[in-house]
């Protein structure tokens, strides 16, 4: 176990986030011995379970799990030390004026609800379904792989390349080039595709823009929305769940599991930078002055707070530097963690619909989806904007006390940098007016209900979780951004310029939600070039 | 109007099957509370047992609730251009009053979805399908003057089928129905009620389809059990319907195979050619969707196809792989459907197989799992490829039709 002071470690992970602690898990199951630093004095970095206010449980970053991959579930044993994902089946937009289109998971109400609203777009929805999941079936097996270096000729990359290229070859013509638009086109022209229905595209939508800036109509969005399905839960693709307890029960699970194989995490340990010495990472040095040394280090940071903060300029290539300081990493999306003195009713909403027991949506059509964007590219938030609403003390007890609940609304888009000037209390309060009062018009009770809410602007999620300019995935999921090109091009591999320091967060490839790839990928690299414990 | 207006009661969330029009008969006789869902309905899958509603079937006459079946109306000026182009028969053949089997590609020529088409009058067609088509269909008409509805909720449908049917159906009060040929139908009218009879069915044995409004939907379902009653009419379910098929060896959408629009996975998308149904494919007629392709496979010869076995002992073989050689396991294809069959007396199955084993009176070997007393036993038989249908009875054809 670690103690403060001078000590060699074998690795040092800097970021108590979920991707650095499945680093660390792998790489104490290899063997060695691992120390995660956090800045903060609790554990979990955008995967926590907050008590802000009286009793109510947070989660007050990432609020759903789907993306979280099964293997490395099972690999840290991560339901032995706690950790249970609940699926939610059903979800709704409300339209302005009354009506909704609610999901459900059985496919005979669902086709009678989309027929609601398009009997054509009922029956589309099979069709928009098969041809995502084609795209998923594609993708899913490359999450969990390194991405190859197009430009090397070393034997693993040229197998990779040919491993993709078999994948892609093996689709097919047709869907040879169904991929090489999907990949590029925006999620509006994607979706009109399939559908004619406004309520069901801007519902579909949504998932092409959450903790992305860009906009519906954005080239490169369609790709976000396929992001989203890539999970799955008990193989049921693209299906979302709670983690019992909040999200940060994942790294908790995550941290129990760390700990039992001999690692360990140091909270309120921020780091001011890692100590390179001959081109090499030896250590860290925290913010009070203490030095740790370690054979390897992993910052689980993103590209750019790692090599802009904490790693001196001398020791990077200009060109590195500068591709990292080009990184897209715009923050566009807010949170308001809520606690409520009921459950608020939403009269557009049936009594009994299960949609209300999952996400909620008021984002009628593409076109107020695409005005929303615009607001934020004026560099304000969105006057009506795009939520991702949960309750999801409905399903998980854990949440809050019996007839009170949790209400977790993600905010789309809200500026890092205001036109205006910075942040200030005054603002962040109208932001969140501006988002309670947009729910409100949907849920006549709802105000009335309001016992606290907390209001996180990207500026709040960048000081307090460390995110650069809070977004939420390290980094736009662009395909600019994306395999081999993530973080930066020639550096895809989780490796640095920095010899012995790595990259272990979601500015890497698959890249962001809670999905532990990137941790997980980025140990298996460390391991094939140190090898499992030499001691 | 308000965008919530038409919402079910109770609603598709607590309910999401809807009823048939005939669905409080079913329910007084179904003696199992054996219900399946079907294209969105509820209908039932056993009354009885299977056994005595299949035997009905090749005995007596039998009811079956056809509603779930998806419909069409087809109709305007190029209709004929339209469904011409969308399937891979001439339609153009098709006479007013007839009612022909087709199977529709997309332009990889994968079969997206087998049907009929009934031809009601020159402008005028109602096309019958497994699954719902409004997508595919609307996509297809792009350019064509026509107009596509589905009418699924609108049309009630009943099935009677077995050697006594067409007595049945004299006997209900339809006079000259003997003279109604195979893949014909006619309109009847009678006490105020329209009814659409198509001498059609998925029984391979003499039989009718019966087509109408859901207001008289009950009272011709009486008046039927009325007239059959002394000539053993049941209703049956959708499990004794199967075997029927099987015998008669048709094919069972998501079954047998899977439409283009479903599948996921690479090579899970048959063809024509690939199910045994080159006869639906027209070479002859101008353009239809999937021509160029079906024309280049027909050229290369066909990597796999769907044939009929017929299986050593009498365990059925269902799901079972297939080896070309029993010794190593080499894979050469899988049965889709399989049952031993009551009035063969036979072991049948529909399979697919690669080629070359799907040549007629070619052997391979069966995987067969038998799950006994809790204990999984294994058996390897052979099955020869075989001619289909098991089963063909001179009735089915004969018109006039005999009473019994």
């Amino acid at each position: 176990m670690s103690q403060p002071g001078r000590q060699q470690h074998d690795v040092i992970v800097v970021g108590a986030g979920h991707n650095g602690l499945v680093a660390a898990c792998y790489l104490a199951r290899a063997g060695l011995d691992v120390l995660v630093v956090e800045r903060n004095d609790y554990i979990g970095g955008a995967a926590v379970s907050r008590n802000l206010f009286e009793d109510y449980t947070y989660s007050n970053c990432s609020y759903v799990c789907s993306l979280l991959r099964p293997e490395i579930m099972r690999a840290l044993e991560l339901p032995k030390h706690g950790l249970q994902i609940i699926p939610y089946d059903a979800g709704c937009t409300m339209m302005r004026g009354g009506g909704h289109l609610a999901l459900y998971d059985n496919h005979d109400a669902l086709r009678r609800e989309i027929s609601r609203h398009s009997p054509r777009d009922a029956e589309a929805y099979d069709r928009y379904s098969r041809d995502v999941m084609r795209q998923c079936k594609f993708i899913r097996p490359l999450l969990l792989r390194e991405p190859p270096d197009p430009t090397s000729f070393k034997p693993r990359d040229i197998r990779e390349l040919l491993y993709l290229g078999a994948r892609f070859h093996n689709m097919g013509e047709q869907r040879m080039y169904d991929t090489l638009r999907f990949w590029t086109m925006s999620a509006a022209d994607f979706l009109d595709e399939y559908f004619e229905s406004e309520i069901v595209k801007a519902h579909f939508a949504g998932s092409s823009i959450i903790g992305t800036a860009l906009g519906p109509r954005s080239p490169g969005s369609a790709y976000v929305l396929l992001h989203h399905y890539m999970g799955d839960i008990d193989e049921t693709v693209g299906a979302w769940g709670f983690a019992r307890g909040g999200m940060g029960s994942v790294t908790a699970a995550l941290t129990s599991s760390l700990r039992s194989s001999g690692g360990d995490v140091r909270v309120s340990a921020p780091v001011n930078r890692v100590v390179v010495r001959g081109g090499r990472a030896v250590g860290v040095e925290l913010e009070s002055g203490e030095q740790l040394s370690a054979r390897v280090v992993i910052s689980n940071m993103d590209v750019k707070r790692t090599f802009l903060n904490c790693v001196e300029p001398e020791h990077l290539p200009e060109e590195f530097l500068t591709a990292v300081q080009r990184f897209k990493i715009r923050g566009s999306s807010g949170k308001l963690n809520i606690a409520l003195g009921g459950l608020p009713t939403f009269p557009a909403i049936p009594a009994g619909c299960p949609a209300l027991r999952g996400d909620m949506h008021i984002t009628d059509t593409l076109e107020m989806m695409e005005r929303a964007y615009d607001d934020w590219k004026d560099g304000r938030w969105s006057r009506a904007p795009y939520v991702d609403m949960l309750i999801p003390s409905q399903i998980d007890p854990t949440m809050a006390a019996d007839g009170k609940h949790y209400m977790s609304v993600f905010v789309q888009y809200c500026p890092y940098e205001l036109a205006d000037g910075p942040w200030t209390d005054d603002k962040r309060q109208a932001f969140g007016n501006t988002v309670i009062d947009a729910i409100a018009e949907h849920s006549p009770d709802f105000k009335s209900l309001i016992r606290h809410a907390e209001i996180r602007t990207p500026w709040d999620i960048e000081r307090e979780v460390g995110l650069t300019e809070g977004n939420i995935f390290q980094g736009e999921l662009t395909m600019d951004q994306l395999l081999f090109n993530r973080p930066v091009p020639g550096y895809a591999q989780y490796r640095t310029p920095v010899r012995n320091l790595y990259l272990s967060g979601s500015s890497t490839h698959p890249g962001g939600g809670v999905m532990g790839a990137p941790g997980a990928n980025c140990a298996r690299r460390v391991i094939a070039d140190f090898g499992r414990a030499s001691a | 109007m308000t965008a919530d207006a038409g919402y079910p009661t109770p609603p598709h969330f607590r309910k999401p099957l809807i009823d048939t029009p005939f669905h409080d008969r079913a329910r007084a006789l179904s003696q199992n509370d054996q219900f399946v869902a079907w294209a969105g309905y509820s209908t039932v899958d056993v009354f009885t047992t299977v056994e005595q509603e299949y035997f009905a079937i090749r005995n007596a006459a039998t009811l079956y609730d056809l509603t779930p079946m998806v419909k069409y109306r087809v109709a305007g000026r190029d209709a004929e251009r339209y469904i011409n182009r969308l399937v891979t028969r001439d339609i153009r053949k098709l006479k007013v009053g007839r009612v022909s089997y087709v199977v529709w590609c997309n332009d990889e020529g994968h079969i997206i979805d087998d049907g009929t088409v009934f031809r009601l009058s020159e402008t005028d067609y109602r096309i019958c399908t497994a699954e719902r088509q409004l997508d595919w269909f609307l996509d297809s008409a792009i350019g064509f003057d026509v107009a596509v509805e589905e009418i699924t909720a609108s049309v009630a449908a009943l099935s009677l089928q077995g050697p006594t049917s067409a007595y049945v159906l004299k006997k209900f009060g339809l006079s000259g129905i003997e003279s109604l040929k195979p893949f014909e139908f006619r309109i009847f009218e009678a006490e105020g009620r329209s009814l659409m009879v198509s001498r059609t069915g998925f029984t391979g044995d003499l039989g009718y389809e019966l087509w109408m409004a859901p207001q008289h939907a009950t009272a011709v379902w009486d008046d039927l059990m009325q007239a059959g009653r002394s000539r053993g009419i049941r209703a049956i379910g959708s499990q004794a319907l199967n075997l029927a098929r099987i015998e008669a060896g048709f094919l069972m959408p998501n079954v047998d195979f899977i439409s283009a629009e479903h599948t996921v996975r690479m090579h899970r998308e048959r063809t024509p050619l690939e199910l045994g149904l080159a006869w639906l494919v027209d070479f002859d007629k101008p353009h239809f969707n999937g021509r160029r392709a079906l024309q280049k496979q027909k050229a290369a010869g066909l990597q796999r196809m769907l044939v009929g076995l017929d299986i050593d002992g009498n365990k059925p073989a269902h799901n079972a792989l297939l080896y070309a050689n029993p010794t190593d396991e080499t894979e050469c294809g899988f049965v889709t459907s399989a049952m031993w069959s009551p009035t063969c007396k036979r072991n049948i199955a529909l399979a697919i197989l690669d080629t070359p084993h799907f040549e007629m009176g070619r052997r391979v070997h069966a995987d067969i799992y038998l799950h006994r007393e809790l204990v999984w036993e294994r058996r390897m038989v052979t099955a020869t490829v075989v001619e289909r249908p098991f089963f063909a009875p001179e009735r089915r054809r004969l018109t006039p039709p005999a009473d019994r």
